[in-house]
Order: structure tokens, then C-alpha cells, then sequence
């Protein structure tokens, strides 16, 4: 089957170029920021770049076969666990630490 | 698609495992709060069970199922056992270790189980979307047990930073499968790069080196092993024992899938950075262990290096000699924990300092001895299991031609001699200081011991018994 | 039959098993006698299976394979056991000597609280240094080689209460360690060379093959050899032996001189096929035995402890026995080892019933040669034994030392000039320190109440000590020159001409031997003077073996202390962080352009795991 390289006008590169750019976003988050709940907004933003990623691929490459579009609903699924156990953690340590700045916790090195 | 017995055969030791969590979940509302225990003899039973079930499946000829999904081979169900036994013999360790320090509870024993069911998926895995599942499968239980000792700060440290950097990691995991997906079409593992003018690709390359990156992580490969020896330090032992065991298995497992399993006609592509990688863990964990004082961070920074010998079998595409590699190490690792949790379990402070254990060996003689044993076999000296380990993936790796890596090996295992007799010297030399408490009684923890140990030496002299279960171990059925 | 074969390994193990189980009901008596006799049945079996092959009129071996081990794909090895000329006689040394041994440690170690584990560890040993013996291939000869080594660990460090004894434990253990990396890297060479661990195997192919294999063999032989300098104390690793004193007497008796540092020696011969295809390589173990013999020969001259003249002795004596592998005197060198294991052993024992009849004086050290003095008197079944030992180590005729060291120098008279001229001077240092030792333990007056206390030992440890002098004494008989006993024997594994007496070199170290023991007895014809003498200059420098020990602390055991801190504090403090730090500050210009960013932990471990996916995949894409 032949693959379009661009459909409605729009070449299969934009959406790799953007979601790339998403990523970084996202990974710039999560190595800038000094709030855990802004870091783990990051590591979505990296997981939805991925999503992006994976539907122009299904769509300009393999519109037939349902695996890109069932695997980006699987990394929703994996992102919405992170979130809700990566939440609780955080909370759990707000209790004890009174803050959610990962580098207040040092308490284990070398 | 219409499932078929033959499908649920592929993945019984998992839907067993699954379905189990999910019948232990609704077990432990019934269980009055004081008996939890209850809960953790079930969910023992519930792995003793999985994992004769995986082993009466070791003798099935290679099939895949789920339309090409998972794939079951002697190597996949014999690491499936393997996982369950792990997960048995923590459960034994965990019952009075668990006790004193109030985490005995019921959402313990169910996260275990949840986790050992992501690792038994991985173990089967033919596919990128199966893989990406049971990883987070593994992983996200893992993140909460870290941090079940709430509120100790060092538990929830350790799982804090975990998370943060296992989802990081997810992050690059995902990303490389995508780019791997959009390079070949399809997800298999099996065809994923068969196109010879695929395999070329850039796209391809850097999603592979991305997925690579991801499962460099959940092995704890140099560089990103960093999370490592904090998290091993600060969850509690009986977590940490689990981690470094049953998790390095299944990263292992991951690792296999992907190299070994998949990706036909690329060995000459990966081998090299996986020398290098190897290469690079195998120094940093020896020689960052040498310097430590607390015997948990040390055993941290020694599951790194051990990770880098298992890697050598890797490079060398080796399966038999990984799968080897990670059995001896993971019961040699299982007996150096059950002595820790002992001398733990006291008073519910934690006694991890090498000061603590002076005089073991003279007041509890057979608690040194397993501590000796133990070290003596990640020494890798000979009747012990880790010593074959060891000459099983260096000799692959000389077979290979990657002399260099073999030399660097023996090398650095010579090196780690050092700090594993420290342990024994101080266990068998020091005197005992009226500090060091006395280890508690505990008949499960024993009994985890006994097994441990009889493993290391059982497998140590009589390595073919292992080796036929394993099978041949080349997991790619592709013709 | 396997189990027939097998059962000199298996004794031991029982008696270790019934030691631990019922020890503590056997009481002290029964656990000496146990375990003493477990390994009197080794020696009948190992003497059965003796005759068995002296019978045969090939001397055909006895070869089992008792057990599978591993088998994966081109590996394959069982736990084979082999029992030829070569082992047959090792295996005799290994459970003759021993059983003396254990029944002499009976009446030394009484009293000590520790007595049940100290003779477990000793039918340990037992049983290790047969596996070794009788292994039937690399492998299992490895097993045997670490497990060896692990009793002398365990042994050194018997009396681990004084830091001093576990040190010398671990100093033992690191430095055979180190040998042992070339050993272990020899083994695989070998495998990946032939394809086989097995010795029939190997050998056959290196018959076969011959001069084809000449690059291959000088890197495996190389390899062995370095694993040999560990086990059996040569230059450059022989620094763990003398420390290795701070075990119990017997101990060093049977595991220091008799047997295990003689692993070593026998490996060589066994695999003396590859050697003789390396040239090269025996060239460097000729002069290596030979220069380890004259610095380790010199360095017993000064030395205060009784027993640390015994183990530099030992050192050079083994210096002897790697010096004749390397000429290609495989006889001469097992006939060495043989008529060594003797004559040591005797020493040793002598010296450990010194130790006892000397020790009842709390403020006295009882090994120090500077309290003793006029023991002869006191203790003369002990003090006959030492001159019988003492005069066959110097190679007065017609002791047992006489033969054996003549066969050595005259290999080395008829091959290599250099290792003779060490050789021959080491054998003149030899009686020196032999003289020097026996007028200092036993001539001249007591020095001290203990010596004047002195008194013989029980004839539980006298027995053995007339045994073995006896052996000392007759020992030469076994190979008298011209072709002996033992060159018949080995003769089936080593094709050797067999040499005369050389009657000029014979008598003249006779005669250097007896002027070297004369010129002793007048320098110390003053022993309490001589006692007194504090070692200065050249003395000193001999006194600390030439120095050797302080030039490792400086060279090898202070950077390493050094690069070890360096990795912790530095590799993943400073240099992972400071990696971090290098891409961080990248990432800190661009960041303070947006935002002040600051560093902390988590985002570290982000920053270095992004650093390694840039490195890997920029690896894939640029290096492809």
C-alpha cells in the first residue's frame, strides 16, 4: 500500500517536528522545575507528545491496522496511573515534609 | 479475534498471578485488620501456585498467541517461575520484618502480586505494546511500595524519587517505541526491523537506542542507575530485596525480548554500545561499592554491577548465560537480604551499617554463615553459584569475540573481593558491640534463607539441572 | 568404581559432617581422632589406588567421571576424576603428610576453645587439595585451587581475635586473588584455544599439533604462570606467605609447605606439554623461581621469628622447584617438592613443638629466636628432628635434600648460567640460615625462664615428628641419580633423560654447604651476643625481605585506598555531578536567560539520564 507523504496538505514531518518540540518541553519541565507536581506535568507533556507521535504515524503510515491508535490509548491509560499514584506520593510526602520540592529531599547520598 | 485455550496457555502463569490480585484484593476486605498475615500466606500460596504452574509449562514447545502478541518458549516460562519464586521467597521475608515496623498489611502483599503479574506479561512479551504494558505494570505497584512505610521520610524519598525518574524514563521508553513504530509500521517484535532497507533508518536507530535508554533504566545500567542506591536504601528491605531481585529479572526479561527476541539482523548495530554500557557498569558499581559503609546501599551499588556482568551475557547474545547469570544472582542476593531484615527487624530501627554486624558470625553462627555464603557467591567463587554465573556469560563473551569485556570482568570481579570480605571480616572478626541487637526469631525468614542458600549451592554444583530447564534460550522464533 | 575413586575427597567430608553435627558430644579427644582418621582412610585408598596403577604394567590411570557438571553447547565438564602417576603421588603427600599432621595437631591444639572448628577446617583442606589433585581437567582443578585457598584464608585467620591474624588472613586471600585473575584468564584462553577444559583433550590436540600452537601457548603459559606466582609464593606476589605464619603451627606445616603452595608447581608439570611449546615463558620462570629463591633465601638470614626463617625458607625452596619447571626438569621438581614436603613439614613441626614446650610464659613470645636458646638439652626428640630437617633443607648428603637440590642445579649447570649462579648462591645462603637458626633455638644457654622452663613434647607430636624424620632421612632413595625411582614412574607423563651424578658439582655445594654451616657456627659461636644484634643497614633490609612489602604499600595499597575514596566522593559526587554540573551549566545559560534554575538531586538524575539517551542514540546515528 503506498503511504501518502502528505495528507489535507499537511506533510507527515510537521507533526514529528511539533511533537519533538513538545517533548523537549516536557523534558525541560521536568529538569527545570522545582515543584514535583510541575515535574510530573512535564513527564505528560513527554507522554502526549508521544501520542501525537504515534497517531500522524498511524494515520499517514498504517491507517489500516489498528496498532498505533490502540497503543496511544494504552499510554493515556499508563499516563493516567502515573498521574494518580505519582499524585498520592506527592501528597503523601506534603504530610510529612510540608513541601513538594524534591530537592528538600536529600536525605539519602553517597 | 476470538481467544482461544491455546492463548490462555501462552499467559496462564500471568492471568493466574492477575486474576489472583484481584481475588486477593476482595480476600483482604474480609480479613479481620489484626490477621493480616492471613493475606500474605494467601498471596504465598496464590505464587507458590503461579509458579507451578509456569513450570509444568516449561516442556511446551515454542508457540506464539494473541495474534503474535506474546510469545511462550521454555526461556519465557522458566523466567516465569523464576519471578514467582522470587516473590515467594519475599513474602517468607517479609512476615515478621513487616510486623515489627507496622507495614504488614494487606495492600502490600496485593501490590506485590500486581507487580509479579507486569513482570510475568514482560517475560512473554512479541510485542511493543505487551512490553510498554507490563513494564508500567511492574512499575507503578513498585512506586507505592517504596513508599509504604509513610511516614518514615526515607521510604517516601525513595519512592518519591523513583517515580519521578521511572516516569521520566517511561517517557523516553514511549517516545522510542513510537519512533520504532513509525520507522517499521508495526509494533512485533518480530518483524518490527525485518526490512533490510528499514534497518538502516535513523528513525529506527534513535527509537531503539530511545527504548534501549528506558530498559537501561529498569536494569539499572550505567548511566542511568542513579536512582538506584537511593531508593534501594530508603524503601523498606523487604521492598528493596524484592526491587533488586525480581525487578532486575524482568528488566532483564525486557532486555532479552527486545535484543535477543526481536530485532533479527541488528546484532552487529546494538552489540557494540551494549559492551560499552556493560563495560561502564561494571566499573562504576565496584568501584563506587568499595567506598560504602551501609551494607543496603552497598548491595545497591552491587545489583549495578552484577546488572553489568548480566549485560556482558547480553552483548554477547547470550540468553542461556543471562538467564543463568540472573538466577544464581537473584538467590545469592535473596540470602544476603534475609540477613539484613534479621538484623532489621529488632526494634523496628533499621540497622543497616557494616558496624552492626561485628560479632554475627560468633553469636548467630548460621546467620554469618548464610552472610558469607552470600558473599562468597557474588564474589563468584567456586562451589558457588555465582562463580559459574560469572564463567558462563565470560565465556560467551570470549566466544564472541569480546575478549576485552571478559578480561574487564574477571577484573573488576577481582577488585569487588575487597569489599564483599569486609562484610565477612567484620560478620566473623570483629567483636560483637553491646550495640548490635540481636537478631529476632523468625521461622518464614529462615526457611527463605534455607532455600537461598541451598540454591546457590545446588545450582553451583550442578549448573546442567538449571541449564535444561532454561532450554536453549534463542527466544526469536523467526525463521 | 566412581565411588571407590572418589571416596579419598569423600572421607573428609564425613568427618567434617559428623564433626559438626556430634562434635560438641564427641569432645575433644574424639574430634581429633575423627577427623584424624577420616583422613588415615584417605591414605589407604589413595595407596590401594597407588598399587592399583603401579600394578598395571602401562601405569595406566585410573579415569572417572563422577558426576556431570556443565554442559552448554561447546562446554562441556564433569566432575571427572583422574588418578595417574602424577596424582598418585600428590595424593599420597597430600593424605600421608596430612594424617601426621592431624594426629601432631591433636596434642598441639589441645585446649584451645576452638578445637572442633579447627579440624573441620583441616578435613576441609583435605579434601580441596584432592580435588585439586585428582582433578581430570581445568576446571575442576580450579575448584580445588579456590577452595584451597579459601581454607587458608580461613586458617591464617584461625585466631581471628588478634587483628593482626585476620589482616594476614585477607592479605593472603587478595594477593592469591590477584594470581588468580591470570589464572582464571588462562583457563579461557585454553578454551577458547582448544575448545576443551579436559587434559586428555588438551594435551592430545597440543601433541598433535605441536609448534603450530607455539603464539597460543606463550599466552596461556604466561597466564598459568602468573596464577602459579599467587599460589605458590613467587616474585612478584610471595609477600602473603610469610604473613600467613600467624596461623597455627600445623597449619603452616601442611597448607604453607607441605602441599597447597606446591598447587602451583604441580599445575605446571601437569600442563608441562603447553610449557615446553613456549619457550619463552620458561625462560621466565626459570629466572623468576630462581631470583624468588636467592631474595627469599637472603631475607631468611635476618629474620627473629622461628617460624618466619621456616617460611622464607619455604619460599625459596619453592623458588627452586618453578626455577627446575622452567628448565624443563619436571622430575627434578616434583622429586623437590617431594623430598620438601618431608623435610618442611619435619621443620615446621619441630618448630611448632618448640612453640609449645616454650609456651607457659605469658610475657614471652614464644617464637621469638631471641628468648630461646639451649633447647637441645631440653628437648631432644624435637631437637634431632630439626637438625635431621635442617641438613637435608641444606643438602648435606645422604639426607633426602641432597638429592633433590643436586638434580636442580645440575639441570640448571647444564642450561642456563644465570640460574644457576642464583641457584647455587641461594643454596650456600641455605645452610647459613639453617646454621644460624639451630645455634640460636637450641645451642648456647637458656636466654630466657621460658627456654629454661622448656620441656619435651607429648609423644602424640613427637610420633609424627620421627615419621617424617624418617622420611626426611630416606627420602632421596625414591630418585637416586641416574634414573631413579620416580623417573620410572612419572615416565608414562614425562619423557625426561635421566642424568648421572655429576661427581665435581656434587662435592663442591657439598663441600660450600658444610664451610657455609661452619662459617655459621662461628658467627654465632656467641649466640646470646648474637641475640642481641638489632638489625641495621643491609641486616635490616633483609630483615623486612628486601623491602618488598613497604614498596607495594607505597606503590599498590596507598593509590589504591587513594582511587577507591576518589570513586566515591569523586566519580559520583564529582564526576557524575560534575558532569551534571558541565551539561547542567549548558542548561543554566539558556535556562538564567528564561529563569534562574537550580540544581537539586531528582533533576540530576534526569539531567545524567538524558545525557546517557543523547550519548546512546547519537552513538546509533553517528557511529552507524
Amino acid at each position: 500500500m503506498p503511504t501518502p507523504n502528505v495528507i489535507n496538505g499537511i506533510p507527515l514531518w510537521w507533526y514529528l517536528l511539533v511533537a519533538s518540540g513538545l517533548f523537549a518541553i516536557g523534558l525541560y519541565g521536568v529538569l527545570a522545575r522545582k515543584n514535583a507536581i510541575a515535574m510530573l506535568m512535564g513527564v505528560e507533556l513527554m507522554l502526549n507528545s508521544v501520542n501525537l507521535n504515534l497517531l500522524a504515524f498511524w494515520r499517514y503510515l498504517n491507517p489500516t491496522s489498528a496498532a498505533g491508535m490502540a497503543f496511544a490509548a494504552f499510554v493515556f491509560v499508563v499516563a493516567a496511573a502515573e498521574a494518580a499514584v505519582g499524585l498520592a506520593l506527592i501528597i503523601s510526602v506534603y504530610r510529612t515534609l510540608h513541601s513538594i520540592d524534591p530537592e528538600k529531599l536529600d536525605q539519602l547520598k553517597l | 479475534m476470538m481467544i482461544n485455550s491455546t492463548d490462555v496457555v501462552a499467559v496462564l502463569p500471568f492471568i493466574s498471578v492477575a486474576l489472583g490480585s484481584v481475588g486477593l484484593l476482595i480476600a483482604d476486605l474480609l480479613i479481620p485488620a489484626e490477621r493480616r498475615h492471613v493475606t500474605a500466606w494467601l498471596a504465598a500460596a496464590l505464587l507458590l501456585t503461579a509458579a507451578v504452574i509456569a513450570l509444568s509449562l516449561l516442556g511446551s514447545p515454542t508457540f506464539e498467541a494473541f495474534g503474535g502478541m506474546v510469545i511462550s518458549d521454555p526461556t519465557a516460562f522458566f523466567l516465569d517461575t523464576l519471578i514467582c519464586t522470587i516473590g515467594l521467597v519475599t513474602i517468607l521475608l517479609t512476615l515478621r520484618y513487616n510486623q515489627v515496623r507496622g507495614i504488614l498489611r494487606g495492600e502490600f502483599y496485593i501490590l506485590l502480586a500486581l507487580s509479579i503479574s507486569g513482570m510475568t506479561l514482560v517475560t512473554h512479551a512479541n510485542n511493543l505494546l505487551i512490553l510498554l504494558l507490563g513494564i508500567e505494570l511492574l512499575s507503578i505497584p513498585l512506586y507505592v511500595l517504596c513508599g509504604i512505610a509513610r511516614p518514615r521520610l526515607e521510604s517516601e524519598e525513595s519512592a518519591l524519587k523513583y517515580f519521578l525518574t521511572g516516569a521520566f524514563a517511561s517517557g523516553f521508553l514511549v517516545y522510542g517505541i513510537a519512533l520504532t513504530y513509525g520507522a517499521s509500521g508495526t509494533l512485533s517484535l518480530q518483524t518490527a526491523p525485518a526490512a533490510p532497507n528499514v534497518s538502516g533508518d535513523p528513525l529506527l536507530l534513535i527509537g531503539i537506542g530511545l527504548i534501549l535508554v528506558g530498559l537501561g533504566f529498569k536494569v539499572a545500567a550505567v548511566p542511568f542507575h542513579l536512582w538506584a542506591p537511593d531508593t534501594y536504601e530508603g524503601a523498606p528491605t523487604t521492598v528493596t530485596a524484592f526491587m533488586a531481585t525480581a525487578t532486575k529479572v524482568a528488566g532483564f526479561a525486557a532486555l532479552l525480548r527486545v535484543l535477543h527476541g526481536g530485532l533479527p539482523g541488528m546484532e552487529s548495530t546494538w552489540q557494540p554500545l551494549v559492551a560499552i554500557i556493560a563495560a561502564a557498569t561494571m566499573i562504576v558499581g565496584n568501584l563506587a561499592a568499595l567506598a560504602q559503609q551501609n551494607l543496603k546501599r552497598m548491595l545497591a551499588y552491587s545489583s549495578i554491577a552484577h546488572a553489568g556482568y548480566a549485560l556482558v551475557g547480553v552483548a554477547a547474545h547470550d540468553t542461556t548465560s543471562v538467564v543463568f547469570y540472573l538466577t544464581g544472582y537473584a538467590f545469592t542476593t535473596l540470602a544476603a537480604f534475609a540477613v539484613i531484615t534479621a538484623i532489621g527487624s529488632s526494634e523496628g530501627e533499621e540497622m543497616q551499617f557494616l558496624e552492626a554486624y561485628s560479632g554475627l558470625g560468633r553469636q548467630k553462627p548460621l546467620l554469618g554463615a548464610v552472610l558469607a555464603i552470600a558473599m562468597f557467591s557474588l564474589i563468584g567463587i567456586p562451589p558457588t553459584v555465582g562463580f559459574i554465573g560469572k564463567y558462563f556469560v565470560f565465556q560467551a563473551a570470549v566466544a564472541k569475540g569480546l575478549v576485552w569485556l571478559a578480561v574487564l570482568g574477571v577484573l573488576t570481579s577481582a577488585m569487588a573481593a575487597y569489599y564483599y570480605l569486609r562484610v565477612v571480616m567484620v560478620a566473623f572478626i570483629r567483636e560483637g558491640s553491646a550495640a548490635a541487637p540481636l537478631p529476632t526469631p523468625s521461622a518464614p525468614r529462615n526457611l527463605a534463607a534455607a532455600i537461598s542458600v541451598a540454591a546457590v549451592f545446588v545450582l553451583g554444583v550442578v549448573p546442567a539441572l538449571l541449564l535444561s530447564m532454561i532450554g536453549n534460550g534463542m527466544l526469536s522464533t523467526t525463521p | 568404581m566412581e565411588l571407590f575413586v572418589a571416596s579419598p575427597i569423600l572421607f573428609p567430608l564425613l568427618g567434617i559432617l559428623l564433626n559438626v553435627l556430634i562434635g560438641k558430644k564427641l569432645g575433644e579427644r574424639g574430634v581429633g581422632w575423627l577427623a584424624s582418621t577420616v583422613v588415615v582412610a584417605s591414605f589407604a585408598v589413595s595407596l590401594a589406588l597407588f598399587a592399583q596403577v603401579a600394578g598395571d604394567s602401562e601405569h595406566a590411570a585410573v579415569h572417572v567421571k563422577v558426576l556431570p557438571w556443565i554442559s552448554a553447547g561447546p562446554l562441556q565438564v564433569s566432575w571427572g576424576l583422574l588418578v595417574d602417576p602424577l596424582s598418585s603421588v600428590m595424593m599420597l603427600i597430600v593424605t600421608g603428610i596430612g594424617a601426621l599432621i592431624h594426629i601432631y595437631s591433636i596434642g598441639y591444639m589441645h585446649g584451645d576453645p576452638h578445637f572442633q572448628r579447627f579440624f573441620v577446617y583441616l578435613n576441609l583442606f583435605i579434601a580441596s587439595m584432592l580435588t585439586l589433585v585428582m582433578a581430570d581437567n581445568f576446571l575442576v582443578l580450579f575448584v580445588g585451587w579456590e577452595l584451597v585457598g579459601l581454607c587458608s584464608y580461613l586458617l591464617i585467620g584461625f585466631w581471628f581475635t588478634e587483628l593482626k591474624n585476620a589482616a594476614a588472613g585477607r592479605k593472603a586471600f587478595v594477593v592469591n586473588r590477584i594470581g588468580d585473575v591470570g589464572f582464571v584468564l588462562g583457563i579461557l584462553a585454553i578454551f577458547v584455544t582448544f575448545g576443551s577444559l579436559d587434559f586428555a583433550e588438551v594435551f592430545k590436540a597440543v601433541k598433535a599439533q605441536g609448534g603450530a600452537l607455539a603464539a597460543a601457548a606463550g599466552v596461556i603459559t604466561l597466564l598459568l604462570f602468573i596464577g602459579a606466582t599467587g599460589k605458590s609464593a613467587q616474585i612478584p606476589l610471595f609477600v602473603w606467605l610469610p604473613d600467613a605464619m600467624a596461623g597455627p603451627t600445623p597449619v603452616s606445616a601442611l597448607i604453607h609447605a607441605a602441599t597447597m603452595v606446591t598447587a602451583g608447581i604441580y599445575m605446571m608439570t601437569r600442563a608441562h606439554a603447553l610449557f615446553e611449546l613456549a619457550p619463552f615463558t620458561q625462560q621466565i620462570v626459570a629466572l623468576v623461581g630462581a631470583l624468588t629463591a636467592l631474595v627469599a633465601g637472603t631475607s631468611a638470614l635476618r629474620q627473629l621469628d622461628i617460624k618466619r626463617v621456616l617460611a622464607y625458607s619455604t619460599v625459596s625452596q619453592l623458588g627452586f622447584m618453578v626455577a627446575a619447571a622452567g628448565l624443563g626438569a619436571y622430575v627434578a621438581s616434583m622429586f623437590h617438592l617431594l623430598t620438601h614436603a618431608f623435610f618442611k613439614a619435619l621443620l615446621f613441626l619441630a618448630a611448632g613443638s618448640v612453640i609449645h614446650g616454650m609456651g607457659h610464659d605469658r610475657h614471652t613470645d614464644p617464637q621469638d629466636m631471641r628468648n630461646m636458646g639451649g633447647l637441645a638439652r631440653r628437648m631432644p626428640v624435637t631437637f634431632a628432628a630439626f637438625v635431621i630437617g635442617g641438613l637435608a633443607l641444606a643438602g648435606v648428603p645422604p639426607l633426602s635434600g641432597f638429592f633433590s637440590k643436586d638434580e636442580i642445579l645440575l639441570a640448571a649447570f647444564t642450561h642456563q648460567p644465570l640460574t644457576f649462579l642464583l641457584l647455587g648462591a641461594t643454596a650456600i645462603v641455605t645452610a647459613l640460615y639453617v646454621g644460624r637458626q639451630l645455634i640460636l633455638v637450641f645451642l648456647g644457654e637458656p636466654r630466657t625462664a621460658s627456654a629454661a622452663h622448656a620441656h619435651e613434647s607429648p609423644a602424640v607430636m613427637t610420633a609424627p615428628l620421627i615419621a617424617l624424620a624418617v622420611g626426611a632421612v630416606l627420602g632421596g632413595a625414591l630418585n637416586l641419580p641416574g634414573g631413579g625411582w620416580l623417573h620410572h614412574w612419572l615416565e608414562p607423563l614425562i619423557a625426561e633423560q635421566a642424568k648421572p651424578l655429576n661427581l665435581p658439582l656434587a662435592a663442591f655445594f657439598t663441600a660450600l654447604s658444610v664451610l657455609a654451616l661452619a662459617v655459621a657456627g662461628w658467627m654465632y659461636r656467641r649466640p646470646e651476643r648474637a641475640a642481641r644484634e638489632v638489625a641495621r643497614g643491609v641486616g635490616l633490609f633483609l630483615a623486612r625481605a628486601w623491602r618488598i612489602d613497604d614498596a607495594y604499600a607505597q606503590v599498590v595499597v596507598k593509590p589504591f585506598y587513594f582511587i577507591s575514596t576518589v570513586c566515591a566522593q569523586v566519580v559520583d559526587v564529582g564526576l557524575v555531578d560534575g558532569a551534571v554540573n558541565g551539561v547542567g551549566d549548558v542548561f543554566r545559560r539558556l535556562a538564567q536567560l528564561v529563569r534562574g534554575l537550580q540544581t537539586g538531586l531528582v533533576r540530576n538524575y534526569g539531567l545524567v539520564m538524558l545525557l546517557g539517551a543523547v550519548l546512546v542514540t547519537a552513538y546509533f546515528v553517528v557511529v552507524r
